[in-house]
C-alpha cells in the first residue's frame, strides 16, 4: 500500500498515512486530486479507480471516505478487506466510532492503523490481537504517562534531525 | 575496516557516558538538581573542546536532559555547531541512542515501548540508518515476545529496501520465521518474503516447498493471498511448479467463499501467463493454463460478473480484458453478459466493457455488437458517456485498418446516423472516418456519395441549432465527398442548390470554404452534362445560379471563403460570357478539377525512388571544423538546444529571475531553524492561539461597572447562542409549553416531574442549595419552593432575554415567593443567597444576574469576573443606602475603589422604590481560575417606611464554578481539528450513566450550564468547545449510546478540565 486517507464528505482530510516518502507538496498535490475525485463519484460507483499508474480503493463508511492507493499487482479485494478490518477495529475501540472520534482521538485512530498495517502491509490480521496490543498500550500511557511523553519528545528530536538534512 | 573500529568505538564511548549520566542522574535521586548542575558544568567544559567527538558527546548527553525538561537553549550554538560538522549518521545516532536509552534506562523496558520504537522507525528508514540498525533489528527478530517478532520482520522489509545487502545475512533468519508458532509473526514472513519475491523472483525458488505446505495448511486468507501472489512470480521461472499448483489452486477457486481469494487466485493464473506471455508456454505451465483458464476462470469471471456487487463486477471485467489478450476466443462467447453490463448504472462498469468489446470483435460479430452499441447510444444519457460510446464505436470499427468491416455501406449508414446524435464533440472525428472511407474504398463512393448528398439536403438539421457546432463538421466531409466524387452524383443540380442555400453562411469559415470550392466542381461537372444535350438554356441557368448565389459568400468575414468565393465568381461570368458567345467550355472547366486524388499511406515516400545522381550524405558545403563536428546531430536538435543556452545566459541578468531567487532565498531561510530571524514568523503567532482566530473579542468598559449599560455585553453572547441554537430553542419551547401545562394540571406530580422542568435551564435551582444558615422552619416546604423557584425562573432564560428584569417581574410575583434569590441569567453563574433575617416581610429579590468576563488579550485582564446583580424590592417599603460587600479569599478580591480598606463594603449607586429592580455590576479579580470557590457576602440596606427606617442585613454566597470561567466561544471545525493537532492538551474522561434525555437536550444542557458551543455534531455524537478567560482551551467529545454518555475532554490545563468534568458530571446526576 503506497498510502491512506481518510476524509470527509465535505472533502476534510481527517487521517493520513503514507507508506512511501513524497514531498509535502506533492502529497498535498496527491491529495487535493483524489479526495475531488472519489467524492464526485455517485454512490452506486464501484469501489475502484484507476489513478496515475496506481489504482485507488475507497470505501464510504457513514460520512467518512477511506482511501487506499496501492499498486499494480495488488489485490483490490483484500484491500477494501484491510478497510474494513482498519474500520472494524476503530468501531471496537471507540465503541460505534464516527467521524469525530478521529478528529478529537486522531492520535488513537494513527495508534491503530499503526498496530494493524506497519510499512504498509498488513502487521496482524487478528483482530484481538491487535485490540489487546491497543490496550496495553493505553494501559502504558495511563501508568507511566512521562514515558510516553519521553517517547514522543525523542521521536520529534529524531524527526526534526532527519528532517535537517 | 579500521575506520568501522574507530567507529565503532566512538559508538560505545557514546552510549557509556550517556548510560554514566542517566546512571548518575537515578542514583542522586535526592540531589537531582545539584548533580545535573554539576553535569551541565562538565558538559560546558566539554563543549569548549575542539575535538568533535568529544563535543558531540556533549551534546547527546544534553539531548538527554533536554528531554527530561531542562533548559538547554543556552548551548544551542554548539548544538548547531555539532550538527552541522558532523556526518549525518552520528545526528541521528545522538538521537537514536537517546532514544534507546530512555526506553531501557528508565528501568521500565517492556515489550510495548520497543514496539513503539520499531513503529517510529518504519516511518523514517535511510540508507545509512538501515545499515546501522540492520543487526539491532535482526536480534530482535529472535525476540522472545511475538510482537516484537513481528513488527521487526516487517520493518526488515523496509531495511532490505534501503540497504538490500543486508538480505544476504537475514535471509536464514527469515525463513525460520515462515514456521514461527506464532501466526502473526508467520504472516509477516510471508508478507515480506512475497513483496520481496516480487522484485526478484529468482532468489525464492528453494523456499517454493515450504510455500507450498503453507499453502495447503493455511486457512487464513490474508496468507494465502500471499502465498498465491508469491506463486504467480514464482510459476514463470519453474514451470515444473505450475503443474503442481493445479491441484491446490483448483481446490481453492472451488472451495473458497472469499472473493478476494477467488479474485488473486484467478488473477494470479492469468498474470502469470502474461510473465511468459508467448505461445511457447512450456507444456507443464502450459497445461495448468489452459486446464484453469477454458474450465475454471473464465466461468468463476462469469460469476463475478454476474453478480450483483459493482465491485465484483468491475474487477471481473478487468480480469477477462488481461485474458482477452491472450485467448480472445474464450472471452467472445460471453458477449452477451459483457453487452448486459453497458446497461449498468455505474459508468466505470460500462466503460470496462466498452473496452472489452473492443478486442471481442470478429468479422462474424462486428455488426451485431455495433447494433447493440447503437442502441445504446440512444438510451445513453449524459453526453460524456455518449460521446465515449460514439468514439468506441468507431474505433471498434476502424481498428486495425477496418479488419474487421465486411460491408462499408453498412458502415457509412452508421456514420451517417452517428451525425442525428445531438450535442456530440465528435463531429470531427466522424468527418474524417467519412472521407477516409470515400477515399479509400472506391466500391463504396457511389453509396457514399448519395448518402453525402442526402446529408446535404438535410444540413438544416444539423445548422438549425448554432450549439451543435461539433457535428456541423460532418458537412465539412460531405461537401467534399460530393464535390470531388461529383460525377457519382444522381441529381447534381439539387445537391449544387443545396450547397449554395443562404443559410450556409451560418456555418463556420472552414466549412463555407469547403463549400464555395466545391460548388465550383459541381459546376463543372453539371456544365459537362449539360453541354452534351442540344438545349444550351440549362448550362446558362446552371451559370446564372452561381453568379446569383455566390455573392453572398463574397461578403464573408472568413478571408478564405472570401477569396474563394471571389475567384469563382469571376470564372464564372467569364464561363458565362463564352457561354453567351456559344462557346463550348465544359472541358476546360472540368479541367480544372482533373486527377483523381489518392490516398498517401504514411510510409509512402520510402517508396519513391531516389533520382539518378543525388546523394543525400553528401555534403552540400564543406563540413564545419573538427570542434564543431560532436554536434553533428540532426538540425532539429541543434535548434532546440541552441536558444536554451542563450537563455539560461541570459537569465543571470534577468531581474524577474533574481526576485524570484530572493523569494527562494527568504523561503529557505524561514524553514532554516538555525537562521535568526528579524522577526517572529506569522505562523508562530498562530501557534501561539490555536482556534482563537474566529473568537469575537468584546470589551467592556470597566470604568463605569455599576451602570447599566443599553445593551448589556451579554445580549452579544445570547445572540451569539440564539443564532445557533434558534431551531432548538423552537423545539424546547413548544416541549416547555407542554410542560407546564402538565404542570399546572397536576399539582401533586410536581416532584417527580421537577427533574424533567429543569431541562433547559433552571440555574437558580440546581445551584442554590446553600442554605445551611436558615432555619428549615423557615422554608416552607422547602420542596415546593425550590421547584417554583425553577419554574418562576424558566422563562427568562427561556426567552433569552433574561436582562431585562421588568419583563420577569410579573411572573415573580405570581409565584408569590417571597423569598431573596440570586440567579444567574447565563445559566451557571450560581449565587445562592440566603435571607438571614428573620423579619421576613421585608423582601429584596436579589439575583446575580450574569457572570460577564473581560475578555482582553493580556493575562492581567483575563483574571477579572463581572458579577452582575439585580435588586429588586418586593416590599411596600423604599430601599436605600444598600451596601455589597464580599469576603476576599487569597485567590479572588473584590475590585474597590482606591483608597477604602479591604474590608470596606461598596455601596450600591441607587435606591429602590417599591417594586422596583435595578442591576448593579461588581468586578472580582481572580488570580487562579482552575479551581471553584465560594464566597460569603453581605448585603446591609435600610428599609424606610412612613414612621421609621430599620437596618436590614442579607448574607449570601457566591459560587464560582469553573464553567463560570468559560466563555462561550464559537469554534469552527478546522481550528478545532487544528487544535487538538497541536498535540498539547491533556486528555480525561468521565461516563455518566442513566442519562435519560434527547442528545440534544443534552448537548443544550452542557452549552447552556457550561458554557460550550457544538463545534459539529455527527448523529448521536459531538465535539464541543469553550474557552476560559485566561484562554485555556477546552475541548469536549460527547457520545451518547442509550443511556451511557461518555464525554472525552482535553484541555491545556488538567486541573480545570477535572473541575469542569466534575461539574458537568453534577449537572446530569441532578436530573
Amino acid at each position: 500500500m503506497q498510502f491512506m486517507l481518510l476524509f470527509s464528505r465535505q472533502g476534510k482530510l481527517r487521517l493520513q498515512k503514507w507508506y512511501v516518502p513524497l514531498s509535502d507538496k506533492e502529497k498535498k498535490k496527491i491529495t487535493r486530486e483524489l479526495v475531488q475525485t472519489v467524492l464526485a463519484r455517485k454512490p452506486k460507483m464501484c469501489s475502484f479507480l484507476e489513478w496515475r499508474d496506481l489504482k485507488v480503493v475507497y470505501k464510504r463508511y457513514a460520512s467518512l471516505y477511506f482511501c487506499c492507493a496501492i499498486e499494480e499487482q495488488d489485490n483490490e479485494l483484500i484491500t477494501l478487506e484491510i478497510i474494513h478490518r482498519y474500520v472494524e477495529l476503530l468501531d471496537k475501540y471507540f465503541g460505534s466510532v464516527c467521524e469525530l472520534d478521529i478528529i478529537f482521538n486522531f492520535e488513537k485512530a494513527y495508534f491503530i492503523l499503526d498496530e494493524f498495517l506497519l510499512g504498509g502491509e498488513a502487521q496482524e490480521t487478528s483482530k484481538k490481537t491487535v485490540l489487546k496490543a491497543i490496550e496495553q498500550a493505553d494501559l502504558l500511557q495511563e501508568v507511566r504517562p512521562h514515558v510516553v511523553t519521553l517517547h514522543f519528545n525523542s521521536a520529534l528530536f529524531l524527526i526534526r534531525l532527519l528532517r535537517l538534512n | 575496516m579500521a575506520l568501522k573500529i574507530v567507529k565503532g568505538s566512538i559508538d560505545r564511548m557514546f552510549d557509556k557516558n550517556l548510560q554514566d549520566l542517566v546512571r548518575g542522574i537515578r542514583n542522586h535521586k535526592e540531589d537531582e538538581a545539584k548533580y545535573i548542575s554539576t553535569c551541565i558544568d562538565e558538559i560546558k567544559q566539554e563543549l569548549k573542546q575542539d575535538n568533535i567527538a568529544v563535543k558531540a558527546n556533549a551534546v547527546c548527553k544534553l539531548t538527554y536532559l533536554q528531554m527530561l525538561g531542562y533548559d538547554v537553549s543556552w548551548a544551542a550554538f554548539n548544538i548547531v555547531e555539532v550538527m552541522s560538522s558532523s556526518k549525518f549518521t552520528y545526528k541521528v545516532k545522538i538521537g537514536l541512542y537517546a532514544h534507546v536509552w530512555i526506553c531501557q534506562e528508565i528501568g521500565y523496558i517492556s515489550q510495548y515501548d520497543t514496539g513503539v520504537a520499531l513503529t517510529g522507525l518504519s516511518c523514517f528508514v535511510t540508507p545509512d540508518l538501515a545499515r546501522d540498525l540492520a543487526n539491532d533489528i535482526m536480534t530482535l527478530m529472535s525476540h522472545t515476545k511475538p510482537y516484537i517478532r513481528k513488527k521487526a520482520v516487517l520493518i526488515m522489509y523496509k531495511v532490505f529496501l534501503k540497504y538490500p545487502e543486508s538480505l544476504r545475512p537475514a535471509f536464514p533468519r527469515l525463513k525460520e520465521k515462515l514456521e514461527d508458532p506464532d501466526p502473526g509473526v508467520q504472516s509477516a514472513a510471508v508478507n515480506v518474503i512475497c513483496e520481496l519475491a516480487r522484485r526478484n523472483p529468482k532468489n525464492y525458488l528453494s523456499l517454493a516447498p515450504l510455500f507450498f505446505k503453507l499453502m495447503t495448511s493455511s486457512t487464513n486468507n490474508w496468507v494465502l493471498i500471499k502465498i498465491i501472489k508469491l506463486f504467480g512470480a514464482l510459476t514463470p521461472l519453474e514451470p515444473r511448479l505450475g503443474k503442481k499448483l493445479i491441484e491446490p489452486l483448483t481446490n481453492l477457486i472451488h472451495s473458497t467463499s472469499a472473493m478476494s481469494l477467488l479474485y488473486e487466485c484467478v488473477n494470479t493464473v492469468i498474470a502469470g501467463h502474461d510473465v511468459n506471455g508467448s505461445p511457447f508456454l512450456p507444456p507443464f505451465s502450459l497445461a495448468l493454463f489452459l486446464f484453469l483458464r477454458f474450465q475454471l476462470c473464465v466461468q468463476k469471471l462469469r460469476i463475478l460478473i454476474e453478480d450483483s456487487d459493482q465491485n465484483l463486477k468491475y474487477l471481473g471485467l478487468l480480469a477477462m480484458s488481461k485474458i482477452l489478450k491472450t485467448h480472445p476466443k474464450s472471452v467472445q462467447s460471453h458477449k452477451d453478459l459483457i453487452l448486459q453490463c453497458l446497461d449498468d448504472k455505474d459508468e466505470s462498469i460500462r466503460l470496462r466493457a466498452l473496452d472489452l468489446l473492443y478486442g471481442m470483435v470478429s468479422k462474424k460479430n462486428l455488426m451485431e455488437i455495433v447494433k447493440k452499441l447503437m442502441l445504446h447510444v440512444d438510451k445513453a444519457e449524459g453526453t460524456t458517456y455518449r460521446d465515449e460510446l460514439l468514439t468506441k464505436i468507431i474505433d471498434i470499427c476502424s481498428q486495425s485498418n477496418y479488419q474487421y468491416i465486411t460491408n462499408f455501406e453498412w458502415y457509412i449508414s452508421i456514420l451517417v446516423e452517428l451525425t442525428r446524435l445531438e450535442g456530440t464533440r465528435h463531429g470531427h472525428l466522424i468527418a474524417s472516418q467519412m472521407l477516409d472511407v470515400a477515399i479509400r474504398v472506391k466500391a463504396i463512393r457511389v453509396f457514399a456519395v448519395a448518402q453525402m448528398a442526402t446529408l446535404l439536403d438535410n444540413a438544416h438539421l444539423m445548422t438549425g441549432n448554432v450549439q451543435r457546432k461539433g457535428i456541423c463538421e460532418v458537412l465539412y466531409a460531405a461537401a467534399w465527398i460530393c464535390g470531388e466524387f461529383s460525377e457519382h452524383l444522381e441529381n447534381p443540380m439539387q445537391t449544387l442548390e443545396a450547397m449554395l442555400r443562404p443559410k450556409v453562411a451560418t456555418l463556420p469559415g472552414h466549412i463555407q470554404a469547403v463549400y464555395v470550392q466545391n460548388a465550383a466542381k459541381l459546376f463543372a461537372t453539371l456544365l459537362k452534362n449539360q453541354e452534351g444535350n442540344t438545349d444550351r438554356t440549362a448550362a446558362q441557368e446552371t451559370s446564372q445560379l452561381m453568379i446569383d448565389r455566390l455573392p453572398l459568400f463574397v461578403q464573408s468575414a472568413n478571408l478564405e471563403v472570401q477569396e474563394r468565393a471571389s475567384c469563382i465568381l469571376q470564372l464564372v461570368k467569364y464561363i458565362q460570357k463564352l457561354q453567351q458567345k456559344d462557346v463550348e467550355v465544359a472541358e476546360e472547366v472540368i479541367a480544372l478539377f482533373a486527377g483523381e486524388l489518392n490516398p498517401v499511406a504514411p510510409k509512402a515516400q520510402k517508396k519513391v525512388p531516389v533520382p539518378e545522381g543525388l546523394d543525400l550524405d553528401a555534403w552540400i558545403n564543406e563540413p564545419p571544423s573538427e570542434s564543431e563536428s560532436e554536434d553533428e546531430q540532426p538540425k532539429a536538435i541543434f535548434a532546440k538546444e541552441e536558444p536554451k543556452h542563450s537563455r539560461a545566459r541570459h537569465t543571470e541578468v534577468d531581474e524577474k529571475e533574481l526576485a524570484k531567487r530572493r523569494e527562494a532565498r527568504k523561503q529557505e531561510q524561514a524553514n532554516n531553524p538555525f537562521y535568526i530571524k528579524a522577526s517572529p514568523s506569522s505562523q508562530k503567532v498562530y501557534q501561539e492561539a490555536p482556534g482563537v482566530e474566529h473568537i469575537p473579542v468584546v470589551q467592556i468598559d470597566l470604568s463605569v461597572p455599576l451602570k447599566v449599560p443599553g445593551l448589556p455585553m451579554s445580549d452579544q453572547y445570547v445572540k451569539l447562542e440564539e443564532e445557533r441554537r434558534q431551531k432548538e430553542r423552537v423545539e424546547k419551547k413548544k416541549k416547555e409549553k407542554k410542560k407546564r401545562k402538565e404542570k399546572r394540571g397536576g399539582r401533586g406530580k410536581k416532584h417527580d416531574s421537577g427533574p424533567e422542568s429543569e431541562e433547559d435551564i433552571t440555574p437558580a435551582h440546581m445551584v442554590d442549595i446553600v442554605t445551611e444558615e436558615m432555619p428549615l422552619a423557615d422554608s416552607e416546604k422547602l420542596p415546593v419552593r425550590s421547584h417554583r423557584a425553577a419554574e418562576a425562573l424558566k422563562s427568562p432564560a427561556e426567552d433569552g432575554d433574561a436582562e431585562s428584569p421588568a419583563s420577569q417581574e410579573p411572573k415573580k410575583k405570581s409565584s408569590k415567593e417571597k423569598r431573596e434569590k440570586k440567579k444567574d441569567k447565563d445559566g451557571d453563574r450560581k449565587v445562592s443567597v440566603k435571607n438571614g433575617n428573620p423579619t421576613r416581610e421585608t423582601a429584596l429579590w436579589m439575583y446575580i444576574y450574569g457572570a460577564e468576563i473581560d475578555i482582553q488579550g493580556n493575562l492581567q485582564d483575563g483574571s477579572q469576573v463581572v458579577v452582575s446583580v439585580i435588586f429588586e424590592n418586593k416590599c411596600d417599603n423604599f430601599l436605600k443606602t444598600m451596601e455589597f460587600n464580599v469576603l476576599d479569599s487569597l485567590n479572588s478580591k473584590l475590585q474597590r475603589p482606591e483608597g477604602s480598606g479591604p474590608h470596606d463594603g461598596l455601596s450600591v449607586p441607587f435606591q429602590l422604590p417599591p417594586g422596583v429592580s435595578n442591576e448593579a455590576r461588581f468586578v472580582f479579580t481572580m488570580q487562579s481560575i482552575v479551581m471553584p470557590q465560594k464566597l460569603k457576602g453581605t448585603l446591609t440596606f435600610i428599609i424606610k417606611n412612613e414612621d421609621s427606617s430599620t437596618h436590614e442585613k442579607l448574607d449570601f454566597k457566591l459560587h464560582f464554578t469553573c464553567s463560570s470561567y468559560l466563555i462561550t466561544t464559537p469554534c469552527y471545525s478546522d481550528a478545532f481539528a487544528k487544535l487538538l493537532e497541536s498535540g498539547d492538551l491533556k486528555c480525561s474522561s468521565v461516563r455518566l450513566e442513566g442519562v435519560n434525555m434527547p442528545f440534544h437536550h443534552l448537548l443544550a444542557r452542557i452549552c447552556f450550564h457550561h458554557h460550550f458551543s457544538v463545534v459539529e455534531r455527527i448523529d448521536s455524537c459531538a465535539s464541543m468547545y469553550s474557552r476560559s478567560i485566561q484562554g485555556h482551551h477546552v475541548c469536549l467529545l460527547v457520545k451518547t449510546s442509550g443511556q451511557t454518555v461518555s464525554i472525552d475532554a482535553k484541555c491545556d490545563e488538567p486541573t480545570l478540565l477535572g473541575n469542569v468534568l466534575d461539574e458537568i458530571k453534577q449537572t446530569f446526576s441532578q436530573c
